[in-house]
């Protein structure tokens, strides 16, 4: 098979080529530049690892040299500054809280990636993700990787399906992270050492509270109980996301003494509502957008909700669908889910589909 | 490197000897400097006192540009501006623009025509005020679309109004016939491996008269213009090489120039949205330049790569990401175009074969790089992450 693996410059997608290439598959590496960036020939040093992250193109086509594969970088930083990066502020401003690495999974790598690698002739679509692509008797199936502290398959919870089917995720069966990284350093690789990424890759320094503010601007407003007393102010409320409890700063404590959670964002108000983290729990979930990797759930149909990356498992059951819209019912009330968030339904190891959580009301 | 070049390295590289000590050892590798100057002088038309061995071109760019600049401005603080044409090597364009933040030079692009070559009425408009300029940089022929530059009128315009000019020749040299006292540039870069010799070895030819501040300090080599130890091996390797290179030019030239034309006129036959960049007037031998509108930039590279064909597409940055080439931007050339370029260049070891090689495969190149421009011609965007309650 000719295979495209998308070579990010870290340790997960080396070892995801290198397994391809041992599989005897036609191999070729492309590392995604994404910043937009300008990369002059003469850039100097202080300038070099934010462009086009020159340092991590730099491990990727170096891992390349050392497996023996052709290398390219390709420019997608106009799709991902559309798709990711534009639509991450806007989902903010609108009081949401996005998912860009979902995001850019559907939109970027198994979409415009997938879509370039099968017009100059690839089959499938290599990457470094933790999680296993089965087929099942009815299409292609996406299930949870074997090492449950990596995996990675809420992620790609909203690929579409006939992208799904060109996927290929050598990590399915990686026993540890530490596997991984031994493997990188027996096959002579030197991103073994190379530190785990955490941050959103367009906000390099973590602070994506900072960037949220110098994209979209202070926008100053009143922190609010559920009865609408102001019980403090906020400078943005892009800043905030439902659920969070830290970096409140609130002038007034709560009457019962307890921790306030973040209840609801009100954009057009600026406002911000707070509240006990009793007022926190509900007992749906909507979510809208849906993609389906199965036949869509039926009323009834018992599932496994995951809400964020690396979230628990939460038991529900579908309540209805209709459209790309989705409700379930959690056996126990939950903690509100943000909107914007992915919510992936899962069945055993499965993953059934992903939606993105609705605004839920705020309290009256 | 050419056979002539490995054999005079290998032959030099185990002799022991460093070139400026007074011991016997010391004068047997001065011996090998200096027959080297002698003859990388006869080879470029210069003397061999103004042979300032570099390690490589760009070097000897950066030591013209900023050595011309520093000591033109010693001489008058007022000598502010550094005029270049707008489609310098970055050796030549980056030096430049280094200098204005770490000088406070004022760096001036003169601009070029749809072929590349400069135009010489705006470097006359900008040298009216000829005392507030430190120098003038105009390469002899471009790297990428292989225009030659009408260095001779540069000269005399400048020379007229009393300012230096520093000539990048690291292409010109293979291409074209070099003398470099019948040109009268005060400074003049040369690269070693362009001509088959050693990378990382290279010559500034400085004009006698010619003051410059060097870049290095050190034990005093190269009369202080470019200090360190003497490599005699890569010197006698790249002697070797200019000279076979000068020699075999007047034959060499109109093959590759031939080949050059076979290789344009097969590609436009073959692929019908094939635009040759610099189609007529005078350039270089060994380069072919083209671009694709409507194909997809990326898709070109990959295709001839995966092909066998080792051709250089659009130009890029540190991270590798093609960008739409400074030169053919100058040139007055649409971003979008620009980054359908491909540039195929042709040297001595250049044969029939090779073209033949580009011209079965270019149909089916440039038809799956259409193809693939086509299937990401969708404008991005699409549904917003949060849905409507």
């Amino acid at each position: 098979m000719r295979v495209l693996a998308a070579m990010s410059g870290g340790v997960d997608s080396a070892v995801a080529a290198a397994r391809a290439v041992d599989a005897g598959h036609e191999v070729v590496g492309v590392h995604l530049a994404l910043s937009r960036e300008p990369g002059a020939a003469g850039a100097t040093s202080a300038r070099a690892r934010g462009c086009c992250s020159a340092a991590d193109a730099h491990d990727a086509r170096r891992a390349a040299d050392v497996l023996g594969i052709p290398f390219y970088v390709w420019d997608l930083s106009e799709r991902f500054a559309a798709d990711v990066v534009d639509d991450f502020a806007a989902a903010y401003a609108a009081g949401g809280t996005p998912n860009p690495c979902v995001r850019c999974n559907e939109r970027i790598k198994f979409s415009a990636l997938l879509d370039r690698a099968v017009a100059l002739g690839f089959d499938a679509l290599v990457t470094g993700h933790y999680a296993r692509r089965t087929a099942e008797v009815d299409g292609p199936g996406l299930h949870r990787a074997a090492d449950a502290a990596k995996d990675q398959s809420y992620v790609l919870a909203t690929v579409r399906r006939d992208r799904l089917a060109r996927a290929r995720f050598p990590l399915a069966d990686a026993a540890t992270k530490a596997d991984v990284r031994a493997e990188a350093a027996a096959r002579g690789l030197a991103v073994a050492a190379k530190p785990d990424s955490h941050d959103i890759c367009f906000v390099p320094d973590g602070d994506a509270g900072g960037w949220l503010s110098r994209r979209l601007g202070s926008a100053p407003g009143p922190v609010v109980d559920a009865a609408g007393r102001v019980v403090g102010r906020h400078d943005g409320a892009h800043r905030f996301t439902v659920g969070q409890r830290r970096g409140l700063h609130l002038d007034r404590p709560a009457p019962d003494g307890r921790p306030r959670y973040v209840l609801a964002i009100r954009p057009a108000e600026r406002t911000v509502v707070v509240g006990g983290a009793g007022d926190l729990l509900v007992a749906e979930i909507a979510a809208g957008s849906a993609t389906w990797l199965a036949d869509p759930p039926r009323p009834g149909r018992r599932v496994g909700l995951q809400v964020r990356a690396h979230g628990r498992e939460i038991p529900a059951t579908v309540a209805q669908v209709s459209g790309d819209r989705v409700v379930a019912l959690p056996d126990e009330p939950v903690p509100t889910v943000a909107a914007g968030q992915t919510v992936a339904f899962y069945d055993g190891t499965r993953v059934l589909g992903g939606a993105i959580a609705a605004p839920v009301p705020a309290p009256a | 490197m050419r056979a002539a070049a490995m054999e005079a390295y290998t032959r030099v590289a185990g002799v022991p000897g460093n070139a400026s000590a007074g011991h016997a050892p010391g004068r047997a590798a001065r011996r090998v400097v200096e027959d080297a100057r002698e003859s990388i002088a006869d080879s470029l038309g210069c003397g061999p006192a103004e042979v300032t061995l570099t390690a490589g071109g760009t070097e000897a760019d950066n030591l013209a540009v900023a050595g011309l600049h520093r000591a033109r401005r010693a001489a008058d603080p007022a000598r502010r501006r550094i005029l270049v044409s707008a489609v310098e090597h970055p050796a030549v364009a980056a030096a430049a623009d280094a200098l204005a933040l770490t000088d406070g030079a004022v760096v001036e692009r003169i601009p070029v025509d749809a072929r590349g070559a400069v135009d010489l009425g705006a470097l006359q408009d900008e040298l009216r005020d000829a005392a507030s300029v430190s120098l003038v940089a105009c390469m002899w022929a471009n790297n990428e679309v292989g225009t030659v530059q009408p260095i001779g009128h540069v000269l005399s315009i400048a020379h007229a109004r009393g300012v230096p000019v520093h000539v990048d020749a690291v292409q010109a040299v293979p291409g074209l016939p070099v003398d470099l006292a019948a040109l009268g540039a005060d400074t003049v870069a040369v690269s070693g491996h362009k001509v088959g010799g050693p990378v990382r070895s290279g010559v500034l030819v400085v004009r006698r008269d010619t003051l410059l501040v060097p870049l290095l300090h050190g034990g005093g080599q190269e009369r202080g213009l470019r200090p360190g130890t003497l490599d005699p091996a890569a010197t006698a390797a790249l002697a070797a090489a200019l000279a076979e290179t000068v020699t075999e030019r007047p034959v060499e030239a109109p093959r590759l120039a031939g080949l050059r034309d076979r290789l344009l006129a097969g590609v436009v036959d073959r692929a019908p949205e094939a635009v040759v960049t610099v189609a007529d007037g005078d350039r270089l031998p060994g380069i072919a330049h083209l671009t694709f509108p409507g194909c997809d930039g990326e898709a070109l590279q990959f295709l001839l790569d995966s092909r066998g064909i080792a051709a250089s597409a659009a130009s890029a940055c540190s991270a590798g990401v093609l960008r739409p080439s400074p030169v053919l931007l100058a040139m007055g050339m649409a971003a979008d175009r620009a980054r359908t370029s491909v540039r195929f260049s042709f040297g001595h070891t250049s044969t029939d074969s090779d073209v033949d090689a580009v011209l079965a495969v270019i149909a089916e190149v440039a038809a799956g790089a259409r193809r693939v421009a086509r299937a990401l011609g969708g404008a991005p965007g699409g549904r917003a992450a949060v849905p409507a309650a």
